[in-house]
């Protein structure tokens, strides 16, 4: 929490430094529309994403349609799609002149009804794509946790299969949905990457106008101060959305029951669904990459480029293990000891999450620096700033907590009070307890948690930056390198890594929790 | 000739003379190995030479907004002849600005490398550099590619200028970056986000030619022209008019390059505007290196600045992104002279960091995104 503290003392701190031309040039021109944009965008993807997340959850865990168990863990795979890349991808696939319009062309077929990928819709469009998986990944722990028999109870009572979505999966599922939509919001909140891609003003983008074109950091931090205070509304809208609420259910719920058999036309509506998303959020992005990659596949595919591979799985491992076990520590603290104290101090902790990464980065850098000249002044050379893996955890932390926080807490949710108080009654308590009867609990919480902290780490961009040692590169930096000065073909192998790398631990995240129902009652 | 070998000999002895005795010491800590190994006579004077040459001598640490493809060539070219390593971190300029601010005099960084020089009088005006004082830079860097007190200096030249359709398009027809704005290009006109530093830097040019009240009208005019909305890279721009969406528009001259290495029958021409009597000249940016005020080798860190503005170095510098080298004697990629001589834009550039800014303001206030 420490860091986050830090970071948000230096952005209050801004407040008072005198910036006037820059500020009241952006108060006047720039915020107005750019708050207006954060909002319209904010929104727009919660919705589309919220919409495809939790219809794809609820398919691919209750319901029975062909190629099912297939969609459930690839539907996942666009999370490790970096957001910017997605955007570009897009704008090579619609662009006019780009690859879907020239492949119309060449079969004489009118190409006036593609999409307008600079029109607003474009950009929600992408942005969902890019962030669905969140909803779907913590709606799918929340239906499977929920198990099926409320949903048979639910059918024993009359309810059509539309009925008890609506009247029994999706109101117990809510914690779920709304934490996932908080990750979404957060995210597109930050985002700057993909915004940049369409020329697209946000409030992110106006922290960056502010810092790199105005020459004026303490206006972009300020700005950012406005952001965090966006983030603050949601949160607590969030915490609105589950209060008064327990949402405990029986450890076996799963057990025992089937799926819900779908009719002929529902199955086959979605099939078309389940394959559309996955054609736009996977196939044909991942193929526009790998028409840019095959040309420019020797000039790329050296020796180094292995070392990035390396690089990016050592860090994402690495980051995975120090912010989950942070995480874990943190849920339980809060577990604990439910005061306001305690309660705002681990939300605060997780705001990390919806600030620009470089932002926050700068926001970290600066008091270590302080530290840094405190050390050297005791006539201790530290060399602490200077790419050490220590910083760049820290960093790490305070971007990615939220990340890591949001599956556990909501696995918490369903371990019951009455569990603790067995346990207690049994003499197991305090930190045997977390040991012997918590952590065991939290098991698909924490595997979620661990792959949505390696995906996202391996995609991160400002921290590694600005943290990594000399000569130390990982994937998503080398896509950096490539398209700051706009080479974006030759780009699109190590991007195309990047979403080959997260292959492995989606896979095994979905295969973890997709012992089916079913299956086990066939046993 | 003459003048190259006494730049090397200076950057020999810059280099050598700091760890001459680390060097020498593991000279003969090599010899006494080769001795006990292979039972050989002593080493003679010219083996100890030998290793004192092929010995990395030291380090160097740059930090840099021109990207590793661009840069890592040039580094990894002196490792060879100076045995000097150079290592890097990349990121944007301004956060490198900040993060030597946070490090103080802690850093371990010699040099700043950026693409733009306004984030370089930026970090100048932030105190951050010493100046360079380099007879040989002073003697191959005209001085309005420097700054004022010599606390930067330009390395490449980056040169802004006006594409059109070699189809609907007569050359004839275009004469100014101002008119450009002019009614007969009314929806005919493509240009890049403003967000971009290449257009913020143009415009400062502008800015300082015609003041700010006249660019406003020429910028105002600009996107009253504009075919499309304005794109996120040059590429883009160069596309659209391939598209048949737009006419002109304004590109740096290496992303012409390197489109036309991909497509060498490229329906496009570049055209050098502003070449007439007091007409300014083609608008160039640079790519450009500071000397940190707490960089701990200073001797030799301006040796490699010396040997950055040599043409071997320059010839690899620009040559790598078809970019302009900084000094006139290097002999310039084929290529890149087969699209022309022209005059370039002499206002000094040390005042980009305080016009920049006021060109950003500009474009908000005319609505050009």
């Amino acid at each position: 929490m420490l860091p986050v503290l830090i970071t948000l003392t230096s952005i209050v701190s801004s407040y008072g430094t005198d910036d006037q031309g820059a500020l009241a040039h952006l108060i006047r021109y720039v915020l107005p529309n750019s708050l207006l944009n954060s909002l319209a965008l904010t929104a727009g993807v919660c919705l589309l994403a919220s919409a495809v997340g939790v219809t794809l959850a609820w398919l691919t865990v209750s319901c029975e349609f062909p190629l099912r168990s297939f969609f459930a863990w690839v539907l996942f795979l666009p999370l490790a799609v970096p957001g910017y890349v997605m955007a570009f991808a897009f704008v090579g696939l619609f662009e006019y002149g780009g690859s879907l319009h020239s492949l119309l062309r060449h079969y004489r077929a009118d190409s006036g009804w593609l999409l307008n990928v600079y029109s607003f819709g474009a950009i929600v469009l992408v942005l969902a794509l890019v962030l669905y998986p969140y909803v779907y990944l913590l709606a799918r722990n929340a239906f499977q946790t929920l198990g099926q028999r409320s949903i048979e109870v639910g059918q024993s009572l009359g309810l059509s299969v539309r009925q008890s979505f609506f009247k029994v999966a999706l109101p117990m599922a809510r914690p779920w949905i709304a934490g996932g939509i908080l990750l979404v919001a957060m995210e597109t909140l930050a985002d700057f990457g993909t915004v940049a891609v369409f020329n697209y003003d946000t409030l992110t983008t106006a922290i960056y106008q502010a810092w790199f074109s105005l020459f004026s950091l303490s206006a972009a931090l300020k700005i950012a101060g406005i952001l965090l205070l966006l983030v603050v509304v949601v949160t607590v809208l969030e915490r609105h959305s589950r209060r008064q609420r327990q949402y405990a259910e029986g450890r076996n719920a799963a057990r025992n029951s089937k799926r819900l058999e779908l009719g002929f036309g529902a199955k086959t509506a979605a099939l078309l669904f389940c394959s559309s998303i996955f054609m736009l959020a996977f196939v044909l992005p991942l193929g526009q990459l790998l028409y840019w990659a095959l040309p420019n596949l020797s000039q790329e595919l050296t020796v180094r480029f292995w070392s990035y591979v390396s690089g990016t799985v050592l860090l994402a491992t690495l980051a995975m293990l120090v912010v989950v076990t942070m995480a874990v520590a943190l849920v339980f603290i809060a577990r604990q000891k439910k005061g306001l104290v305690v309660t705002s101090a681990v939300r605060l902790a997780t705001l990390g999450y919806a600030l620009p990464g470089t932002v926050l980065a700068i926001g970290i850098f600066v008091p270590i620096g302080y530290v840094d000249h405190w050390l050297h002044s005791k006539g201790l050379s530290s060399g602490l700033l200077q790419g050490s893996l220590l910083v760049m955890m820290m960093a790490y932390s305070v971007r990615f907590l939220a990340v890591a926080y949001t599956p556990l807490e909501n696995n918490l949710l369903r371990v019951t009070p009455s569990i603790d108080l067995a346990s207690e009654s049994l003499g197991v308590a305090g930190m045997t307890m977390l040991r012997r009867v918590h952590l065991p609990l939290l098991g698909p919480g924490i595997v979620t948690a661990m792959v949505l902290v390696f995906v996202d780490v391996m995609k991160e961009l400002p921290i590694t930056l600005m943290t990594r040692p000399f000569g130390f590169n990982t994937l998503a930096v080398r896509v950096f390198e490539l398209t700051s000065e706009g080479m974006w073909e030759r780009a699109a192998l190590p991007a195309l890594a990047i979403v080959v790398v997260g292959f492995l631990p989606v896979y095994l995240l979905i295969r973890s929790t997709e012992v089916s129902p079913s299956v086990r009652a066939s046993k | 000739m003459l003048l190259s070998i006494s730049r090397y000999g200076h950057l020999l002895s810059a280099s050598c003379s700091s760890h001459w005795l680390a060097a020498l010491l593991c000279a003969l800590c090599l010899s006494a190995c080769g001795e006990r190994v292979t039972e050989s006579e002593a080493p003679s004077h010219a083996m100890a030479q030998e290793a004192l040459h092929s010995e990395p001598s030291g380090s160097l640490i740059v930090y840099s907004s021109r990207n590793e493809p661009l840069i890592q060539p040039v580094f990894e070219r002196y490792r060879e002849i100076s045995g000097v390593t150079i290592e890097y971190a990349t990121d944007k300029a301004g956060v490198l600005i900040e993060r030597l601010k946070a490090e103080g005099e802690n850093t371990r960084a010699d040099l700043l490398l950026t693409v733009d020089a306004g984030t370089l009088g930026f970090a100048a005006s932030k105190g951050l550099f010493q100046r360079i004082n380099s007879p040989i830079v002073n003697e191959v860097v005209p001085a309005h590619l420097r700054d004022i007190d010599n606390l930067w200096t330009g390395l490449s030249l980056r040169a802004r200028t006006i594409v059109y359709s070699k189809e609907r398009v007569d050359p004839a027809q275009l004469s100014t970056y101002a008119a450009l704005g002019d009614p007969s290009w009314q929806g005919r006109l493509c240009l890049r986000t403003s967000k971009k530093v290449y257009n913020q830097s143009l415009v400062a040019m502008l800015i300082s030619e015609f003041g700010e009240q006249e660019t406003e009208q020429i910028v105002q005019s600009w996107v009253a022209n504009l075919a499309i909305a304005p794109t996120s890279n040059d590429t883009q721009v160069m596309q659209a008019i391939i598209n048949g969406q737009c006419d002109v528009g304004l590109v740096n001259t290496y992303y012409f390059g390197r489109m036309q290495v991909k497509q060498p029958d490229l329906p496009l021409a570049l055209y050098w505007p502003n070449q007439g009597e007091a007409e300014g000249g083609v608008h160039i940016n640079l790519s450009g290196i500071g000397l940190l005020k707490h960089s701990k080798n200073v001797a030799a860190a301006k040796a490699f600045v010396d040997w950055l503005v040599s043409d071997e170095a320059q010839a690899i510098f620009a040559g790598v992104n078809q970019e302009y080298p900084i000094s006139s004697s290097t002999t310039v990629d084929p290529t890149v002279v087969a699209w022309g001589g022209f005059k370039s834009s002499e206002q000094p550039l040390s005042d980009a960091y305080r016009l920049q800014p006021t060109a950003v303001m500009l474009f908000d206030r005319v609505g050009y995104r």
